[in-house]
């Protein structure tokens, strides 16, 4: 029995049109880790996210989440496991009302009804979105489509929760509100973002892609904290470590 | 088409058809197994819809335009789902900006659905463009399909208004403005359709080839059969012995009761009119069958050149399965 | 503000409506749609010259407006600027039909006058409806009722999904309208231009499409939807269901008018 829940091995994909996007990835990741994906535009986060998902299959190399490996044929199983939250909500939620949006992962599983709305308040409870059950997607402001997006997924009960870009278009309040529910789910989580300073309120362990390849694994707090490191592969220090004072007032990055 | 202008049974005939034909693209629809084609078909739906607001002007009027977008939605999807897209955009219309309204919605999705959809694309569209992307080919496929779809559409409105029997407009000169207008809509629809589908195809090369029709005989029939019935009633009118609205309504006047039935096309179409009188929408004032007698007549024309129009119409089908272009499936 | 952003605002305004809790809202979505319907019919059944008839009909789009407490004035400004075609044709009528066909007060009024004020009459009444229909009960209702009054499948899936991403796409298409007048120093916008606009604004659809896909995939889409939760119907959607249905058959069969005429005035007609 692996103790692994996310393992990629050797990932390598091109896109349609020729362009290499993923140059060999590996990483493993355990239960209940908290786990970053950082990079340039370009450098294949969002890419990697969608091979976890089963949304697009390697040109070499493995994908594993918890006990299948993904296949078009374990992809129910995989997306019974895996929650995948997109960068545009809009993308994401697609019926009619935002209780209908919730409901559709758990009835697609074929739940019974009771169970179905048992879900369904528990995940609008979770991202404290109770107040938007009746209403149509396209009247909700940035920060609630975003709350509700996460509350559709999490009413699948996934056991790892992927994020691409969570916060980008949140104003402050919710993007904070955002952060402080993040960090109170018990969920596995991948997140891939910008920003870095939710990064490190967020996630023990971070993983830089560049072009293509793994560039960086390790504890947050020393990955991004390597300035050279970072500007090699497009990025910063995170504004809050710029301002510290231990690496000298007005410090900049390398 | 507009409910001020459609009587019921006109109305109710078209939205029977429009049904008809939604009902049969849908099972279509969703035979074809791809889901991929329900978000599409949604976001297509609401893309034709954005499309037609941006209006541009017309170069040598003073008016402005917009795509259409029936073509278009053809070249993308394929026949079945192009038609269940645009009556999706037609029903948001009539219920949202009060355009054409409940009753004539069936006959929107006939007039402006099933030529564009059916009998263009298929007949004209495919079989200019063949497997060839180059500019030249798309605009020559586009315009031509374009104002066949269109001219056809308008003959239809005209029809079927004056078969509605509220207007008083003779089909003569309706038909007279409303075809070569829309030769001149059809071309523009045309130019428009090739320059988007050319901005499409440059991008996503991979895209130039979504909706191969698998039996397109059966749409040839279908298509040309449809075309054949409304021409046919068209003209069927256009032959009957109506006076002008002028003369008809100074006989009115006058006092005078219908001249007695002319010959065998007044004997019968007496005889259907007593068997439609249940028909609300025929019940005049007076009684008087000028205009009921036209609009029956064309109906009953129509019904009997249909006979030589699916003949027509087998023949044709003849003729497009040698001179259809090569598809893959 | 281009016609886009107006658009925009017109449909989410009329949207907005029929969210709140009027007495129209509680009347069950296909008891709303069935009695409109006929309602269309009715007043489309009403022949050429018959305008006075048309007159009582006009009481079901007052009484839904004022039941489902909807603002009169944008309605009456949305039908005004709707629909040339069916306008400039009831405009010939005077032209066409120039018989004499009414006395009122010593003056002829030719049939032509009639036919157009028939027209417009048919015009507001059904159109209005429509309108109405839409500002008490919601677009996606009216789509979910028509599938349970036996539409089919896909095309309600398609209703519901057109519905959801016009505001995104017609959001897109005005900002994408905007930015170019506003680098456009006053030429208006031509044929070409226009269609690499719509080009765009297509690649972009296509693109959206594809990830929407993904998503519904993702959370397990095999291509159909579950079946949403359902309403029944109770005593007010009867009673207004054979209310009005009755009342548009009076409406039809009797001349309301004249017998309310003869009523008030008692005599010879």
């Amino acid at each position: 029995m692996s103790h692994h829940l996310v393992a990629v091995d050797a990932l390598r994909y091109v896109y349609p049109d020729g362009t290499p996007a993923l140059d060999g990835v590996t990483f493993a990741i355990h239960h209940g880790e908290s786990v970053a994906l950082v990079g340039a535009n370009g450098a294949g986060k969002s890419t990697l996210l969608l091979h976890l998902a089963g949304v697009l299959f390697p040109r070499e190399g493995r994908v594993r989440v918890g006990d299948w490996p993904v296949t078009r044929e374990t992809l129910p199983q995989v997306r019974r496991s895996l929650g995948i939250v997109f960068q545009d909500p809009d993308d994401q939620l697609f019926m009619p009302t935002v209780e209908e949006d919730v409901a559709f992962g758990p009835a697609s599983l074929g739940l019974p009804p009771d169970e179905i709305e048992a879900r369904v308040a528990a995940a609008l409870a979770r991202v404290g979105a109770e107040g938007l059950r009746r209403r149509p997607p396209h009247r909700l402001s940035g920060g609630e489509k975003r709350a509700v997006a996460i509350a559709a997924v999490l009413a699948s009960s996934p056991d790892v929760l992927v994020m691409d870009e969570p916060s980008s278009n949140l104003d402050p309040a919710a993007r904070r509100a955002l952060i402080e529910q993040l960090r109170r789910f018990e969920h596995t989580k991948i997140v891939a973002s910008h920003d870095l300073d939710l990064v490190l309120d967020v996630c023990e362990r971070t993983i830089v892609l560049a072009g293509g390849r793994v560039a960086a694994d390790g504890p947050t707090r020393e990955v991004l904290d390597d300035a050279p490191l970072l500007a090699r592969c497009r990025l910063e220090r995170p504004l809050r470590l710029q301002a510290c004072p231990r690496c000298g007032p007005g410090a900049r990055p390398a | 088409m507009s409910d001020a202008l459609v009587s019921p049974a006109v109305g109710g005939l078209l939205w029977a058809g429009a049904a008809g034909v939604a009902a049969w693209s849908a099972r279509r629809v969703d035979a074809d197994g791809d889901e991929r084609k329900v978000p599409l078909m949604g976001v297509l739906g609401a893309f034709v819809f954005a499309a037609q607001m941006v209006n541009f002007a017309i170069p040598g009027t003073g008016s402005s335009g917009h795509l259409g977008g029936g073509l278009l939605l053809a070249a993308l999807l394929g026949p079945e789902a192009a038609f269940l897209v645009l009556a999706s955009v037609l029903g948001v219309q009539a219920l949202f900006f009060a355009d054409g309204g409940l009753l004539a919605l069936g006959a929107n999705a006939v007039n402006l659905g099933v030529p564009s959809a059916f009998v263009a694309y298929p007949l004209v569209f495919r079989r200019i463009l063949g497997r060839s992307r180059t500019r030249g080919r798309v605009v020559a496929a586009s315009v031509s399909a374009a104002i066949v779809g269109l001219a056809l559409g308008a003959a239809l409105v005209a029809v079927e208004t004056a078969a509605s029997g509220i207007s008083s407009l003779p089909l003569r000169s309706f038909l007279a403005v409303l075809v070569p207008i829309h030769l001149a809509i059809g071309a523009i629809e045309g130019f428009v359709t090739a320059a988007v589908l050319l901005v499409l195809w440059r991008a996503r090369p991979e895209l130039a080839d979504p909706a191969a029709p698998r039996r397109p005989v059966g749409r040839v029939a279908l298509g040309v059969a449809l075309a054949a019935l409304l021409t046919g009633g068209a003209l069927s009118a256009l032959a009957s012995s109506r006076p002008d609205g002028l003369e008809w309504s100074a006989s009115r006047v006058a006092g005078a009761e219908p001249a007695a039935p002319a010959g065998g096309v007044h004997a019968l179409v007496a005889r259907v009119q007593a068997a439609t009188a249940l028909l609300p929408g025929y019940a005049l004032p007076g009684g008087r069958d000028g205009a009921r007698g036209t609009s029956l007549s064309g109906v009953v024309g129509a019904l009997l050149t249909l006979g030589v129009a699916l003949a027509g119409g087998a023949a044709l089908r003849a003729f497009a399965r040698r001179g259809r272009a090569r598809m893959p499936r | 503000m281009n016609a886009l952003d107006a658009a925009l605002a017109h449909l989410g305004s009329l949207d907005e409506l029929a969210a709140r809790g009027t007495p129209m809202a509680r009347i069950d979505a296909r008891t709303k749609v069935v009695v409109t319907v006929a309602y269309v019919a009715v007043v489309a059944s009403f022949g050429r010259h018959e305008l006075t008839r048309l007159a009582p009909l006009a009481l079901f789009p007052a009484a839904v407006a004022a039941l489902g407490d909807v603002p009169l004035r944008p309605l009456l400004l949305r039908l005004a600027i709707a629909s040339p075609f069916a306008l400039g044709v009831a405009a010939l009528e005077p032209l066409l039909d120039r018989a004499p066909a009414a006395l009122v007060g010593g003056v002829a009024i030719p049939a032509g006058w009639i036919a157009f004020a028939s027209i417009l009459a048919r015009y507001a009444l059904s159109l209005g409806a429509a309108l109405l229909l839409v500002a008490t009960t919601g677009f996606d209702q009216v789509a979910t009722a028509l599938r349970r009054l036996g539409a089919p499948r896909a095309l309600v899936v398609q209703l519901l999904f057109t519905w959801r991403y016009l505001f995104v796409l017609v959001g897109e298409a005005a900002r994408m309208v905007r930015a170019r007048e506003l680098r456009a120093h006053g030429r208006p916008l031509r044929v070409g231009v226009a269609a690499q606009l719509v080009g765009v604004l297509l690649l972009r659809a296509m693109e959206r499409a594809q990830r929407v896909h993904a998503a519904m995939v993702c959370r397990g889409f095999t291509g159909t939807f579950p079946p949403r939760g359902r309403t029944r119907l109770a005593a007010p959607d009867a009673a207004f269901a054979a209310g009005w249905l009755a009342f548009f058959a009076a409406a039809r069969a009797l001349d309301l008018p004249a017998l309310l005429g003869a009523a008030l005035f008692g005599g010879a007609r």
